[in-house]
């Protein structure tokens, strides 16, 4: 019986050999033949321009990436690695490490529930037990537990597509299923945003009810508005108006020596 | 008591730019901070007496005198990861406040000399990070960052950096890291950040509390400043109360303040009719303290003197309601999750003591399983990159140390129930059987 081996004369693989040694190495794939919808890629390429090195961008990437797709399938990863002129398999490498990154398909909407010790003194898990059962036949929702949320005074809690709601009580648990199932604002009295401080000698004076309303509608930042100018970066110098710029240098795939 | 960061906190439209100018945001102590020589605000940071914020409690002038003189990229970077369980005072004062945030690292960048910074939030605060974003529009549209602040030479730029759900990037090279768009592993230390962080850059790293402070430093003087708080820790600290209490919320105390008056004065203590059984001081990471340490006074060498820490002022109480074993295995899985993998005193360790927490729920364990695992967490203590595998190991390990008869109690009373239940299909049985044929 032979032993496959690779090029070196080792079983194990180097850093840019395919584990599989009946599939090539990923490459960079190619602009031509991978479509990238325009906002994506605009929203990546802003993402790049605040970073000196572009790589930073590749958590915003991902996540950007997963906003349109639901998750980090394959088809969302070749397309942030088309834009940003990473391998694949970096950015998988970056995807699986991160708990907010779902590299599996699941359900677009995200319900996290705290099970740290705080919501779980609190009835943490037995909230995540009952949303889960309240919830297992939507496959568009995701019910996780998920480790401190930040937001233990208010536990046992609950972070629905990342607005936080709690404390939840039980007899609230199926209202709170009906609202997410429909897409409607969860529990709007028990939104995070509307709670005053709980430091009783913090305010010198008494301030409305409607003061803790949430801040008024946030706009996220879009390339128009957007404060920071971008960078000069390997792309060569931003362009100015309708003016020729330079002739754009052809990026090469990282060169490892350059990490080292 | 006083209040410095928390002062009128819930004032409405706080987190625009108007209100927080008409309270003096952006003003004569922003002007004065910029005009001082760079060694003086180092100097004068230092002489204030603050500590870091976030969980070591390093002192924050000797953190920024560090970074090397001269023209070089240098960087600052805010750490709002606030992964530390028990934790959510960064997140109240970003979304409430998020312009002293701003406010204080223009200063702290002028005094490192740094011109470009980010804040790292964590992705789980999308509410947060909006607001930030928003505030960060405000600030430029000002002329509060970018080139020529106030018009003098110093220039900064700023970029929230949304992560996207790891404990391990709280730590300062693990966020680092992936900051640079990696996985969050942490790095070998040394070369520490000051030398060698960003982008391989001099790189000063803060917790939101501490560079919140900076500006009300600068307003009353590093020696106003410093007759705040206690002997070797000075200023205002806000400590997070969470779990068993009846008032679970953030609290602004000075350094010093009697923990029973923080957990029963503030907080409320426990639920009617249940006493205190333990209680974390500084997150999940510290060593537990008992009911008979809730006289001592709440501040870093107090806490460090009681054999547990300050942390990031977060106090976790668990009541007698509760089993020990139960929070442990809590404890435990959760480090068991987050651990990087780097290093295999951690990843394993981490491993074994869930496994064997099992063991004693299941009751499969020994008594001789405490000492094993005690073991284990002597072995991780000190063994890796960085401190998350002591973080699990030090509370486990207290609280072996300190609950040990309810842990054998708990050992005993599982397997009596496994020997008598007489039902076949139970798989701890089969495991026994299995182990004894």
């Amino acid at each position: 019986m032979t032993v496959p081996r690779f090029g070196h004369g080792s079983r194990v693989p180097g850093w840019d050999d395919a584990v599989d040694l009946t599939k090539d190495p990923a490459t960079l794939p190619d602009p031509a033949t991978t479509p990238v919808p325009a906002d994506l890629r605009a929203e990546i390429e802003r993402h790049m321009a605040k970073y000196p090195d572009r790589r930073s961008a590749a958590i915003p990437a991902l996540a950007a990436a997963q906003r349109v797709h639901g998750w980090c399938s394959p088809e969302a990863v070749e397309q942030v690695a088309c834009v940003m002129r990473l391998t694949p398999a970096y950015l998988l490498a970056v995807a699986s490490f991160y708990d907010m990154l779902d590299t599996r398909p699941v359900g677009h909407r995200r319900v996290y529930v705290c099970t740290n010790i705080s919501c779980s003194l609190c009835g943490g898990r037995e909230l995540l037990g009952r949303l889960q059962a309240e919830l297992a036949d939507d496959p568009d929702v995701q019910v996780r537990g998920f480790e401190c949320l930040g937001a233990c005074d208010i536990a046992p809690m609950a972070s629905i597509d990342g607005v936080y709601v709690g404390p939840i009580e039980d007899g609230e648990v199926a209202e709170l299923a009906r609202q997410v199932r429909d897409g409607e604002e969860p529990l709007p009295d028990k939104q995070l945003l509307r709670r005053p401080s709980a430091d009783p000698h913090a305010n010198t004076r008494e301030w409305t009810p409607q003061s803790f309303a949430p801040p008024a509608k946030l706009e996220r930042a879009t390339p128009s508005n957007d404060p920071v100018p971008p960078e000069p970066s390997s792309f060569g110098a931003p362009m100015e108006g309708d003016a020729a710029g330079p002739s754009a240098p052809i990026e090469q795939a990282p060169n490892p020596e350059d990490d080292a | 008591m006083k209040h410095l960061i928390f002062k009128d906190i819930d004032e409405p439209g706080l987190n625009t730019i108007d209100v927080y100018r008409r309270r003096g945001g952006y003003g004569d102590r922003l002007r004065q901070a910029l005009s001082m020589p760079r060694e003086a605000l180092v100097h004068e940071l230092e002489a204030s007496g603050l500590r870091g914020r976030g969980g070591a409690g390093f002192s924050m002038g000797k953190k920024a005198s560090f970074l090397p003189k001269g023209a070089m990229d240098k960087y600052l970077v805010c750490n709002a990861d606030e992964s530390e369980p028990g934790t959510f005072k960064d997140r109240e004062i970003m979304q409430k406040c998020p312009h002293m945030l701003i406010e204080g690292m223009i200063i702290a960048a002028y005094a490192a000399g740094a011109n470009r910074s980010f804040i790292y939030i964590r992705g789980e605060y999308v509410e947060q990070a909006d607001i930030l974003d928003a505030a960060l529009v405000e600030a430029y549209d000002a002329g509060l960052l970018g080139d020529n602040i106030l018009g003098t030479d110093h220039s900064l730029s700023l970029v929230v950096h949304r992560g996207a759900g790891a404990y391990i990037c709280g730590e300062e090279t693990g966020l680092l890291d992936s900051l640079e768009g990696k996985r969050g592993n942490p790095r070998l230390k040394p070369p520490f950040p000051a030398n060698q962080g960003l982008y391989q850059g001099p790189t000063l790293i803060n917790n939101v509390e501490t560079l919140a402070t900076i500006p009300h430093i600068v307003e009353m003087g590093a020696e106003e400043y410093a007759k705040l708080g206690a002997e070797g820790s000075t200023g205002t600290k806000l400590v997070s109360v969470s779990g068993n209490v009846q008032r679970p919320g953030n609290y602004e105390i000075e350094l010093g303040t009697s923990s029973r008056d923080i957990i029963y004065g503030l907080a409320g203590g426990p639920p009617e009719g249940r006493e205190i059984k333990l209680w974390f001081p500084g997150g999940s990471s510290s060593p537990v303290l008992t009911k008979d340490d809730l006289d001592l006074p709440y501040d870093f060498n107090t806490m460090a003197k009681a054999g547990s820490m300050l942390g990031s002022g977060a106090i976790i109480v668990v009541d007698d309601s509760n089993s020990v074993v139960d929070v442990c295995l809590w404890l435990a899985e959760f480090y068991r999750h987050e651990s990087c993998g780097k290093c295999t005193p951690c990843r394993e360790g981490t491993n074994w003591t869930v496994k064997m927490l099992e063991r004693i729920q299941t009751g499969l364990a020994t008594p001789m399983d405490l000492d094993i695992m005690a073991s284990v967490c002597e072995n991780i203590i000190g063994n890796c990159l960085c401190v998350l595998g002591d973080a699990m190991a030090m509370p486990v390990g207290s609280m072996i140390q300190k609950f040990r008869p309810e842990f054998e109690e708990h050992i005993e009373a599982a397997r009596a129930r496994n020997a008598f239940t007489g039902d076949e299909d139970a798989p701890e049985l089969a495991l026994i059987q299995g182990a004894v044929a």
